[in-house]
C-alpha cells in the first residue's frame, strides 16, 4: 500500500464566505499546492449535510476536508458552530462504525489566509497518501443505501 | 434533457499557461447533456459575452457553465450576460479553473486534468439547476444613528436632509458627545461649542429627527432594509412634555457634591440635573444613585419645587420597538483610565490631570471659568509640563496603535496655556510629532515657534512630587538622551483614545465585527471604510478607531450617502438563494414532521409554524415554513432537517450530491 506514485483523490467542502475566498487568495497569491484536491463550494459550512462525506467516499474519495469560517467570524453568526458540533457528534458515530475519521481533516481557514489553505491542502495530502488508498471503505460492504437517490436520470 | 452550453476563457495567459483550453473545452464538447463548448481568449470582454449569447440563441442552450476565474469575481457578469439573451440567470454557474487550478499548480496533464473535472463537476450540478426569480424586499425608509456626537450629529442631519426619517439613540442625557466637552478646536481654534451647539439645536428641531436621549440599544433583529430595533428609554424620572426646562429644581436639590462626569470630576453636580448648560434636550434627568428619595427614601424637594409638576419617581424604563431599514452607528471612543499611569501619579496627585480635563479648564463654560488654574489649591500654574503619548503607541502596556489626535491637542493646549499664562512655559514630551492634515504641520510650528513651547523629544519615566511641585523626570533624546528633570506645577497626560467599555456587548448586538482593540471593524479598511461586514448597518466617527472632528464628520456623511443611496430605491433585490420546504397540494403531504428543530438552529429567526386545518377548522398538522424576507440561505437547517423536507435553492441536495458524484467518478 506504501505506494509513492499513488495520488490521493481529496474532495475539500468549503464555505463560501472564508475558505473559498481563502482559497481565491492562494490563487492570486500563486502559492502552489497539490493538484489533487477538488474544492466544493457551499454557502456554508453548517449546510454541509454529513451524508455528503460518506458519499465522497463511496465514489472513490481517499480523503476530505471541510473548512470554513473561524469560530465566531461566520458570514451567518452560527453555521460553523452547528457544522463543529455535527461533526463531533457524526465522528463518535464513524469511529464507531469503522470508518477511518484520519482521513477527515476539519479545519478553519479564513478570507485572508491564502498561505494557511496550501499548508491544510498539502499536509491533507501527505496524510491520506500515507495512509494509502482507502481501499477498506469497500471491504466494509455498505448496502447502495445512497446510490439509489441520483440514479434516476 | 437539459442543453448545456461549456465556454472556457483563456483569461489572456492566466489560466492558458498552465491548462490546455482548448482540450478542456474539446473534452467537455463530449460530455452528457453538453451541446455546444468553446474556449476563447477573454470570456468576461464584450465580444466573449457576445459569443454567449449568440451562442445560446444559435444552439437553443438553456443552461450555461463558463470555465474562467472565481464566481466571486464574475458570476454577476455572466449571469446578466445570459439574462439578456433571454435566459433564467440562474442556470449559469461558473467552474473556477484559474484561483483554483491554473494560478496554483503548474503546467501539466495533471493541471488540465484537474480543470476539466471541474467543468465535469460544475456542468452536472448545473443540470440539477432550477429557473430562480431574484426576491425583492421592501425597505424601510428610517435610520436609526447611534450615538449623538458630532459624528452622530452630522450623519442624522444629513440623512434627514435627504428627507428620510432618522430616529437618535444617545445614552447620555444630552447629545453633543465629546465635542462638547472641548474649549477650542485645532488647527483654527475656533469654539467647539460655538460650531457644535447650533448642529444640535438643528438635531432636536428637524422635522425628521426623532431623539432619544439617555436610552440605549437593546436589541437588534432582521436585515438590511428590514431592522427591528428595541430601544430602552431609561427613566429620567420626568414627564418630559410638562417639563420647561426652568432648571429650578437643579437648584433646589440638596445633594451637590456629586462628581460632574462632563467636567471630568473638576465640578461637582446636582442628583437632578442637566449635564451642562448647552444640554439638548435641556431637560433634567435624576440620577437614581446619588439621589437622597432613591437612596434614603425622602426628600422629594425636585418635586415640591417643580412649578409644573413634571417629576415622576415612579416611572419605569420603556423599551419601544421601532422598524428600521439602516444603522449608522457612532458610538465614538473614550480616554483612557487614570489607573492606567501609576508612574505618573494620575490620580495621586490632584494636579496630575488627562487632555479632556485641561479641555474643561480652558473652556469659558468650565469649573473656572476659562483660567487655568490647577485643581489642588486654585492657583495659576506657571509651568505646566504636557506628556504625548500616554498609552498610546505602548506595546508593553497593550496598546500599540497611535491616538492620532493627541499629538494635535497638545499643541493646541499649550498655545491656549500660553494665551491665557502669558508669563507661563509649557513643556511637551514628545516621541515623534504626527501633525499631517491640513494646516495641522503649521499650527505645531505655530506652537513652537511664536507661543514658544518646549518640546522635549523623549519619553517621561515617572512624576513625583517634591517641596509641592510635581517633578517630571524624563530623557532628552536628542541631547544624546540626557536625563531631564522639570519642575512643574500641572502636568497634563495625553492619555490614549480607547473603545467604549460596552463596545463588545454592542458589537454582539449589532452582529458587527469588532478589532483586537474592541473598535468597530470596516467591511474593508481602503475601499468600504463606512461600511460594515453586515449590511445596512454602517460606521463613522471613533468608534472605529481615534479621530478627529473632520474626520469624524466626513466619515459621517459617508455613511450618510451609503443610507441615502439605500433609500432611494423602494425595495431591495436580493439572491433567491434561500431554503425552502417542500410543499404539495395537499399541504398535509409535506414530508416535514413539525420536529422545529430547524427553528432552534436557524440564526435568523425565518423558520415560522404554519398551521393546516381541516374542513371544520381543526388543526391537523404543523408545518415549518421559511420567512423569504429573513432567509439569508446557510443552509444550516437543510443539513440538519432528518426528513430532508427542506431545501436550499441555489445549493440543494440534489447539486449538492450530483457534485460530489461527479467530481469522483469518470
Amino acid at each position: 500500500m506504501e505506494n509513492q506514485e499513488f495520488e490521493p483523490k481529496i474532495v475539500a467542502f468549503v464555505c463560501n464566505w472564508c475558505t473559498y475566498a481563502g482559497a481565491d487568495l492562494t490563487g492570486t497569491s500563486r502559492i502552489k499546492y497539490g493538484a489533487n484536491v477538488k474544492i466544493i463550494r457551499f454557502p456554508c459550512t453548517g449546510r454541509i449535510d454529513f451524508m455528503l462525506l460518506m458519499k465522497a467516499f463511496e465514489n472513490g474519495a481517499d480523503g476530505i476536508i471541510i473548512s470554513g469560517c473561524h469560530p465566531n467570524d461566520c458570514h451567518y453568526s452560527t453555521g460553523n458552530f452547528h457544522a463543529r458540533r455535527r461533526w463531533v457528534v457524526f465522528r463518535n458515530l464513524l469511529n464507531f462504525s469503522g470508518i477511518d475519521t484520519e482521513r477527515i481533516q476539519f479545519s478553519w481557514v479564513s478570507a485572508a489566509e491564502g498561505f494557511k489553505w496550501a499548508d491544510v491542502v498539502n499536509n491533507t495530502i501527505e496524510k491520506v497518501r500515507a495512509l494509502g488508498p482507502y481501499e477498506n471503505y469497500k471491504k466494509i460492504n455498505v448496502p447502495t443505501l445512497f446510490a439509489k437517490e441520483d440514479n434516476n436520470e | 434533457m437539459a442543453r448545456v452550453g461549456v465556454f472556457v476563457c483563456h483569461c489572456g495567459e492566466n489560466i492558458s499557461a498552465t491548462v490546455d483550453c482548448e482540450k478542456v473545452a474539446k473534452e467537455s464538447g463530449d460530455l452528457n447533456s453538453v451541446v455546444f463548448s468553446t474556449d476563447y481568449k477573454y470570456m468576461c470582454s464584450d465580444p466573449g459575452q457576445t459569443l454567449i449569447k449568440e451562442a445560446i440563441k444559435e444552439h437553443k442552450l438553456d443552461r450555461v457553465v463558463v470555465a474562467a476565474c472565481s464566481p466571486r469575481m464574475h458570476e454577476p457578469t455572466f449571469r446578466k450576460a445570459c439574462s439578456e439573451a433571454g435566459m433564467n440567470p440562474y442556470l449559469c454557474e461558473m467552474a473556477n479553473i484559474r484561483e483554483h487550478c491554473s494560478w496554483v499548480h503548474p503546467k501539466s496533464e495533471e493541471t488540465t486534468a484537474k480543470a476539466g473535472d471541474l467543468v465535469r463537476t460544475i456542468v452536472e450540478k448545473v443540470k440539477k439547476n432550477k429557473p430562480l426569480q431574484a426576491i425583492k424586499v421592501p425597505i424601510t425608509k428610517t435610520a436609526i444613528v447611534i450615538g449623538g456626537g458630532v459624528a452622530g450629529i452630522q450623519s442624522a442631519l444629513d440623512i434627514a436632509n435627504c428627507g428620510h426619517k432618522v430616529i437618535m439613540v444617545e445614552k447620555q442625557p444630552s447629545i453633543g458627545g465629546h465635542m462638547s466637552q472641548l474649549s477650542e478646536t485645532f488647527p483654527t481654534l475656533d469654539c467647539s461649542q460655538c460650531i457644535l451647539t447650533p448642529r444640535m439645536v438643528e438635531v432636536a428641531q428637524h422635522p425628521n429627527i426623532t431623539l432619544y436621549t439617555y436610552a440605549e440599544i437593546e436589541s437588534v433583529d432582521g436585515f438590511i432594509g428590514n431592522f427591528k430595533v428595541k430601544i430602552r428609554r431609561k427613566s429620567k424620572s420626568l414627564d418630559e412634555n410638562l417639563c420647561t426646562g426652568c432648571g429650578l429644581c437643579t437648584t433646589k436639590c440638596p445633594k451637590k457634591k456629586i462628581p460632574n462626569e462632563f467636567e471630568r470630576g473638576l465640578g461637582n453636580r446636582t442628583a437632578i440635573y442637566v449635564p451642562f448648560p448647552q444640554a439638548v434636550p435641556n431637560k433634567p434627568v435624576i440620577d437614581r444613585e446619588n439621589c437622597n428619595y432613591y437612596q434614603k427614601g425622602t426628600c422629594k424637594v425636585c418635586e415640591k419645587v417643580c412649578p409644573v409638576q413634571a417629576i415622576r419617581f415612579d416611572q419605569e424604563d420603556q423599551i419601544i420597538e421601532v422598524e428600521a431599514g439602516a444603522l449608522v452607528v457612532c458610538t465614538g471612543f473614550d480616554v483612557l483610565k487614570p489607573n492606567f499611569f501609576p508612574e505618573y501619579g494620575y490620580g495621586k496627585y490632584k494636579d496630575v490631570i488627562d487632555g479632556l480635563q485641561f479641555e474643561r479648564l480652558a473652556s469659558a463654560s468650565g469649573p473656572t471659568k476659562g483660567e487655568i488654574r490647577r485643581p489642588s489649591d486654585g492657583e495659576i500654574p506657571k509651568k505646566i509640563v504636557f506628556i504625548a503619548c500616554a498609552g498610546s503607541r505602548d506595546p508593553a502596556k497593550g496598546i500599540e496603535y497611535c491616538s492620532k489626535i493627541c499629538c494635535m491637542y497638545t499643541a493646541k493646549h499649550a498655545m491656549l496655556y500660553k494665551h491665557k499664562v502669558h508669563d507661563g512655559t509649557p513643556y511637551v514630551f514628545y516621541m515623534d510629532i504626527r501633525a499631517g492634515g491640513k494646516m495641522y504641520e503649521e499650527f505645531v510650528r505655530r506652537a513652537i515657534v511664536e507661543d514658544d513651547t518646549k518640546y522635549i523629544r523623549g519619553r517621561v519615566s515617572t512624576v513625583f512630587e517634591r517641596n509641592g511641585k510635581l517633578i517630571v523626570r524624563g530623557a532628552d533624546t536628542l541631547m544624546g538622551a540626557q536625563p531631564v528633570e522639570i519642575e512643574a506645577d500641572m502636568v497634563v497626560l495625553a492619555s490614549a483614545g480607547v473603545s467604549n467599555p460596552d463596545s463588545e456587548e454592542l458589537a454582539q448586538r449589532l452582529h458587527v465585527s469588532y478589532d483586537a482593540y474592541k473598535f468597530f471593524a470596516e467591511a474593508h479598511p481602503k475601499l468600504k471604510p463606512v461600511e460594515t461586514n453586515t449590511a445596512g448597518i454602517f460606521l463613522a466617527g471613533a468608534c472605529q478607531a481615534p479621530k478627529d472632528i473632520p474626520e469624524s464628520v466626513a466619515a459621517a456623511s459617508g455613511a450618510a450617502v451609503k443610507v441615502a443611496a439605500l433609500f432611494s430605491n423602494s425595495e431591495l433585490t436580493r439572491e433567491p438563494v434561500v431554503a425552502e420546504v417542500n410543499r404539495q397540494a395537499p399541504p398535509v403531504f409535506s414530508t416535514c414532521t413539525g420536529c422545529f428543530l430547524c427553528e432552534k438552529v436557524c440564526p435568523y429567526q425565518a423558520i415560522e409554524r404554519e398551521e393546516i386545518k381541516d374542513r371544520n377548522g381543526n388543526v391537523i398538522k404543523t408545518l415549518a415554513r421559511i420567512n423569504k424576507g429573513l432567509c439569508q440561505g446557510c443552509g444550516t437547517c437543510v443539513a440538519l432537517c432528518r426528513v430532508k423536507a427542506i431545501d436550499l435553492h441555489g445549493f440543494s441536495n440534489q447539486q449538492m450530491y450530483s457534485e460530489v458524484m461527479a467530481l469522483l467518478n469518470f
